[in-house]
């Protein structure tokens, strides 16, 4: 075996390939301006990177000279960084505007304990810097917006969206077909997965795939159906695969396949995804050619609308206690699924709001009804629901049994 | 012809929360108004009011988008997998 310092001469000398002659998909963007080496200590810290050809001293520096942008520091976002940042990526770029609290510690694996109430983007570099002190980490707190998403990539080759919404969704994948940089995607629902690469030369895009979202309200979030820890670990591990095989150029990007994974019955399959000639963000006839309003895009200010003239009336929690404790005659109706009623409640009348329509004739329209869930939205649902059903003293907890724990119980517990 | 219906978790409570269904039909279009019968409740989170299948729902047989076949129409034939994957946003 060759002494530490003439394999760093041999490797440092292969190192100065250029990148454009080596097929990478950074190679037109990289900016090389000094010439790029790794020090002893990165040589060992990357030693099983380096002593595998498909990496090499080449591929190690196209890492360190990699500028990836981390779209969401949450549960993807989590085993991304830390597998980026040990991998030498050597510029990582995090968005995120939102702060650490208790219900991510179940997934969110960069996280401790102690940094609930911090933001994540700062406890997220905290952690990956103490873990590879060679690469820099930028933080943006900020919410990814039209107005600053085409600044905020333009200094970076390669972005992975690891959102959780909709709106962020599309314009992640508008900002990055604009610029021609790739999307690496990866999405979560309660045991199950999506993993693709949009926005590269020639593939299809996000709009090629759905070319227009959910209304709001028919696809739950994680934070309605709930996920398993583990899952956002292996979705966004596979985001860190495809970014690192982009950067170096190595092996078969998942560009025009679409990864699905499912933990519950443990299966891998794939589907192809073509390019939509008619995709008006990358089709020949495009109609889309700046960003434009996500929000509005994905009907969530259309919704705001009708629920703020909701005719059923609303009880706050203190007011629906005083009423109890009088002995009035309400009947509470919980309208949450049997496991959410196992975590906590308020000895309500459980009735699933799916339920609701077969099962309204298990409910007595001349008491006077209180409906609650867990934060409010539902039961207006179903309270809306029983009105025009004929009932006619309905009333909606404010806040839901969330607002009842902070305003009345604060013993009971709160998801 | 028996084919395999793939639900996907967040349709899984509409349709008595099974993974796969197996039934007979000769094109998507049946398969898919097969399943819509037995489970009304699908409906909605399959077709838009005017009868169109919705735009974050992509059907595929095998592992073929039916949009780049023949639709609706897009013939099946026994043993065939027919997939519904509907767009999901969750992250963090």
């Amino acid at each position: 075996m060759a002494t530490p310092s003439a394999s760093c001469r041999r490797l440092q000398a292969a190192g100065k390939v250029p990148a454009a002659e080596t097929g990478s998909i950074m190679s037109s963007q990289a900016k090389v301006i000094e010439e790029p080496k790794l020090s002893r200590d990165e040589v060992l810290r990357y030693s099983r990177h380096l002593i595998m050809p498909e990496v090499g001293m080449d591929g190690q520096l196209k890492l360190k000279q990699a500028r990836v942008l981390m779209i969401g520091a949450g549960g993807l976002g989590a085993p991304l960084g830390l597998y980026l940042a040990a991998a030498g990526v050597g510029r990582l770029g995090i968005v995120d505007f939102d702060v650490v609290d208790f219900t991510n510690l179940q997934r969110q694996v960069t996280f401790s304990t102690t940094d609930v109430g911090r933001p994540k983007s700062e406890a997220a570099k905290e952690r990956l810097a103490a873990m590879n002190p060679a690469i820099e980490i930028t933080t943006h707190e900020t919410r990814l917006t039209s107005e600053n998403a085409l600044d905020l990539f333009k200094d970076y080759d390669i972005i992975v969206d690891g959102t959780d919404n909709f709106p962020t969704r599309y314009l992640v994948n508008d900002a990055c077909v604009l610029l021609g940089k790739p999307n690496v995607y990866g999405s979560i629902f309660r045991f199950e997965g999506q993993v693709s690469i949009f926005g590269a030369p020639d593939g299809p895009c996000y709009r090629c795939l759905y070319p227009e979202p959910p209304p709001p309200g028919l696809v739950p979030s994680c934070a309605e159906g709930g996920v398993l820890g583990v899952l956002p670990g292996i979705v966004g591990s596979l985001q860190a695969v495809e970014t690192i095989k982009l950067i170096l150029g190595a092996g078969d990007p998942l560009i025009g396949r679409l990864l699905l994974f499912d933990a519950l019955g443990m299966k891998f399959r794939e589907l192809k995804l073509k390019k939509n000639p008619d995709c008006p963000l990358c089709g020949a006839n495009r109609t889309i050619t700046k960003l434009i309003d996500y929000e509005e895009f994905c009907g969530i200010r259309g919704e705001e609308a009708p629920a703020a003239v909701t005719t059923v009336p609303e009880i706050t929690p203190r007011e629906l206690k005083q009423r109890l404790d009088r002995g009035d005659d309400l009947f509470v109706l919980d309208v949450r699924e049997p496991h959410e009623y196992q975590i906590c409640n308020i000895n309500g009348y459980l009735l699933p709001l799916g339920d609701l329509p077969r099962r309204v004739n298990e409910l007595d329209s001349s008491r006077e009804i209180v409906a609650h869930c867990r934060s409010g939205k539902r039961s207006a649902d179903a309270a809306e629901f029983l009105r025009k059903a004929g009932f006619r003293k309905i009333w909606n907890l404010k806040g839901g049994i969330l607002a009842w724990a902070d305003e009345v119980d604060p013993s009971m517990p709160k998801y | 012809m028996p084919v395999n219906v793939m639900i996907p978790t967040p349709l899984r409570p509409f349709v008595g929360k099974k993974s796969v269904i197996e039934l007979k039909a000769a094109s998507v279009g049946e398969a898919l108004r097969a399943l819509t019968t037995e489970f009304g409740d699908l409906r909605k989170h399959l077709y838009t009011d005017e009868g169109k299948i919705r735009s974050f729902v992509n059907v595929y047989v095998n592992d073929e988008d039916i949009r780049y076949l023949e639709k609706e129409n897009t013939p099946l034939k026994d043993g065939d997998t027919v997939s519904i994957v509907p767009s999901i946003a969750g992250g963090r």
